[in-house]
């Protein structure tokens, strides 16, 4: 099964990718956006037996770094 | 002394870091690929050395933090052997755990590559002895993903700790509280951007890297 992981930056930690992305769309004449944070999406395929407390491990261990990001694990 | 230089896929600064420690020790280190699951015996000084490991995939440092040889690395350092990482080593060992913080993209997204005053605040770990506190020494930096990151608690923590080793003396790269170089609990493992194995050699621009590997490989005179 295909498992999507979403990974972010913490609230309050600095992103000057996120800001320089906001910066080229105002650039090409977007308005009304207000801020941009960038983030890393990950899919996994995975036995049908691996569990939620795998994939968190997974998650904590490697795919975030949690000192400065969370994440989000969906089931597709 | 014996000492030791951990070699990543993507390292490229390991040659130089090799030249230091035998400029310093008489003895060329051993080269330790990070296959490897053991270290040599009796290595007295470990160094992770800059670059791009596993082309910085995922995060910088984060594949190399997860090779096989850092449990080794990991263990020495908790047995007190001195582990010095350098720019790309210092992203390994915050990814290992064996320091606090992260280094992210740089805040002016450019890759930084100069030489830079360097403040040093704590002369009395063993890597850092052979400054005064205060003082300012000129290293070069050459980094993408430097800008230190640690939330406000740690921050204020290490710094009470007396384990920011250098500060920059002018922004570089955004990071928190100018932090250059951070020591672990212990003082026996020190992360730090700046590269003082580029500053050995008169001829290559200062030698006030030379004090660093002087102190902590215990042959200052």
């Amino acid at each position: 099964m295909k498992v999507q992981v979403y990974v972010t930056l913490k609230p309050g930690v600095l992103d000057p990718q996120g800001k320089a992305i906001h910066h080229a769309l105002e650039g090409l004449g977007f308005g009304g956006v207000s801020d941009v944070r960038a983030g890393r999406f990950i899919e996994l395929e995975v036995a049908d037996g691996v569990s939620d407390a795998d994939l968190d491990a997974m998650c904590a261990k490697l795919l975030a770094n949690t000192v400065i990001e969370n994440y989000r694990i969906e089931r597709a | 002394m014996k000492t030791a230089v951990i070699v990543f896929p993507g390292s490229n600064c390991d040659r130089d870091m090799a030249v230091a420690l035998e400029r310093v020790t008489g003895r060329a280190p051993a080269m330790v690929w990070h296959r490897e699951t053991g270290l040599p015996d009796g290595i007295d000084f470990i160094a992770l050395p800059g670059g791009f490991s596993y082309g910085d995939y995922l995060r910088s440092g984060a594949m190399a933090a997860r090779s096989p040889i850092l449990r080794s690395v990991a263990d020495a350092a908790a047995r007190g052997v001195p582990v010095l990482g350098v720019c790309n080593g210092f992203q390994v060992l915050t990814e290992a755990g064996l320091l606090p913080g992260a280094l992210m993209r740089n805040a002016g997204l450019n890759f930084v590559c100069r030489t830079v005053p360097l403040t040093v605040e704590n002369s009395q770990s063993l890597f850092t002895a052979g400054y005064n506190a205060g003082e300012t020494i000129d290293i070069p930096v050459a980094h993408h993903d430097g800008n230190y990151f640690a939330d406000a608690a740690t921050l204020d923590r290490i710094e009470g700790e007396g384990r920011v080793a250098f500060r920059y003396a002018d922004g570089v790269n955004g990071s928190a509280r100018n932090i250059a170089g951070v020591l672990n609990d212990a003082g026996n493992v020190l992360g730090m951007m700046p590269h003082p194995e580029r500053a050995i050699d008169a001829a290559h621009g200062g030698t006030d890297g030379l004090r660093l590997f002087e102190a902590a490989l215990g042959v200052l005179a």
